[in-house]
């Protein structure tokens, strides 16, 4: 199968790959998919006092398309208001990377990844 | 070094250049490119002298009469022909099949088909090493049982079933055994005299022949009769018509030739690259064979990295031509269902490679190889989610996770 050049530039290298303290309570952490179906990701923002994601790291088991999906992410949702990132779509990832229909899944995982991570943080604050 | 560097042997090979200049022999007008059907002249009776050279090749291979050998387009008709043509054939008699959960599309495809025709089937699971059991078998059989159709190597996983003992409780039940030797055919000793196999199909491009190009063997004694599925003008004894490829097959029966001159010598070759192979990554966290580790041909290794996703590795792998249980790219996201039925959890199965070693192979290949998969897994894990949680001693399966 062939690859976008976007998606073999964010396979080849990942931006933000790595890991945050889930109990810090300025982070909020969104783990979805499983292993049986091929894919994980685990995505992780960092909020500041103005409600600002100041940073955001992921780790992904998954296809390239998947690795891909949520390195662009973490991109976007960086410097973005909470409700800014939340309104980030599939279909806005999937076209950025030139994804094939049989990938779109990897798209929604990463919506739903940041999704989670909000819901996430927003339930430590106590504002869920 | 030429990359990429081919390990996919089982999907397919290269035509050994002895078998391609026997073939060009057969194409052009200088050359023997007569119909083999042509009774009335010399360009008929060389091209008919040439395919029964060719038919007698491939029977000393496994050792059965030349007349058993029937011309096909590939494995995937002969197993077609073998399992519906018997079925069909004797289905006053009964109307129920047994075969694996492993068998190859082609068989299991046609055993669908029959499904829907009237016929049952019934799918034998092999346990974690991968191999059907006579004890298992004679348990399957029914009064009305017709056919069993057991592969003798698994392509995804080159374990061995032991079609000797499988044929003695076919035999000793009076059911027709059918054998997909498709992997196995100039890798490992058939000997068909010894062997209660009544069918096998065979393959050319497996062995270095041209793609396109297969054989049904039907046993003679006792008789084994089958319905047709190509009708014609009764080529091969009615049971296959067709105007024969002289080139195709001269090819196969080169190519067997070939091969029952080498095998043994070859296989060696092949286990110590395979041998090799293991020792480069076998040293890693977290790996695991696949399937038997001693009942198993040495050119099929599959292997399986834990917390790694296969299609993301082939994806880093682009200079080894290798192929992965992983089936991320088919829209139902289920992985082999060959690593499934071994009882493999769905993780190790999506993390599955098949190197598949062969005649062109060099030691230098396999530690580019080694190389590239270390360096890949590596980098993958780091990217993995699931390997920090193992590293942190977190067990996967206490996690509920939200299937998709």
């Amino acid at each position: 199968m062939a690859y976008s050049d976007k998606v073999l530039d964010h396979y080849d290298n990942p931006r933000n790959v790595g890991k945050m303290d889930a109990n810090d309570d300025h982070v909020g952490t969104g783990m979805v998919g499983a292993p049986a179906c091929g894919d994980v990701m685990r995505l992780q923002i960092k909020v500041n006092d103005d409600g600002i994601i100041e940073d955001a790291k992921f780790k992904t088991y998954g296809c390239g398309s998947a690795i891909a999906s949520s390195s662009l992410l973490t991109e976007w949702v960086k410097g973005r208001s909470l409700d800014e990132a939340g309104a980030i779509k599939n279909t806005e990832i999937a076209e950025e990377l030139a994804l094939p229909p049989v990938k779109i899944h990897c798209s929604v995982l990463a919506e739903d990844a940041i999704k989670a991570a909000i819901k996430d943080f927003k339930a430590k604050r106590g504002e869920a | 070094m030429k990359t990429p560097i081919y390990l996919d042997y089982a999907a397919t090979t290269p035509v050994d250049p002895r078998v391609a200049q026997k073939m060009s022999e057969c194409l052009m007008a200088e050359g023997n490119f007569g119909n083999p059907a042509s009774r009335s002249h010399k360009f008929g009776w060389e091209a008919e002298e040439a395919v029964e050279i060719a038919r007698r090749q491939v029977a000393d291979l496994i050792n059965a009469d030349p007349r058993e050998i029937v011309w096909t387009s590939g494995a995937t008709e002969s197993d077609n022909l073998a399992i519906k043509g018997v079925a069909q054939f004797y289905q006053s008699k009964g109307k129920h099949i047994v075969t694996s959960k492993v068998e190859h599309k082609a068989v299991l495809d046609t055993c669908r088909y029959l499904e829907r025709q009237g016929f049952e089937v019934t799918y034998l699971e092999p346990g974690e090493a991968g191999f059907i059991s006579p004890e298992q078998l004679n348990d399957a059989i029914r009064e009305d049982t017709t056919i069993v159709s057991l592969m003798h190597v698994n392509n995804e996983i080159g374990v061995v079933n032991d079609i000797t003992a499988l044929g003695e409780v076919c035999r000793e039940r009076k059911v027709f055994f059918h054998v997909d030797a498709a992997q196995s055919a100039g890798k490992i000793p058939i000997d068909l005299a010894e062997m209660k196999v009544d069918l096998m199909s065979f393959s050319a491009h497996k062995v270095y022949g041209p793609k396109g190009m297969g054989a049904l063997y039907v046993r003679r004694k006792p008789r084994v009769r089958l319905e047709a599925q190509m009708h014609g003008g009764g080529h091969e004894r009615g049971m296959r018509s067709g105007t024969l490829a002289t080139h195709q097959i001269v090819g196969m029966g080169e190519a067997f030739r070939i091969a029952k001159l080498e095998m043994f010598e070859e296989a060696e070759r092949i286990e110590k690259l395979r041998q090799r192979l293991w020792a480069g990554v076998a040293n890693m966290e977290e790996v695991y064979i696949n399937g038997s580790i001693d009942q198993r041909i040495p050119g099929i290794f599959n292997v399986s990295f834990n917390f790694v996703e296969g299609e993301s590795l082939i994806m880093s792998l682009s200079d080894l031509a290798i192929s992965s249980g992983s089936a991320c790219t088919s829209a139902s996201l289920e992985p082999s269902y060959v690593l499934r039925a071994l009882g493999r959890n769905d993780e190790l199965a999506h993390s599955s490679l098949r190197f598949s070693i062969g005649r062109f192979t060099t030691e230098e290949d396999i530690d580019y190889a080694i190389e590239k998969v270390k360096a890949a897994v590596e980098k993958l894990r780091e990217l993995s989610p699931l390997w920090d949680m193992y590293k942190d001693g977190v067990d996967l399966d206490s996690i509920e996770w939200a299937a998709h």
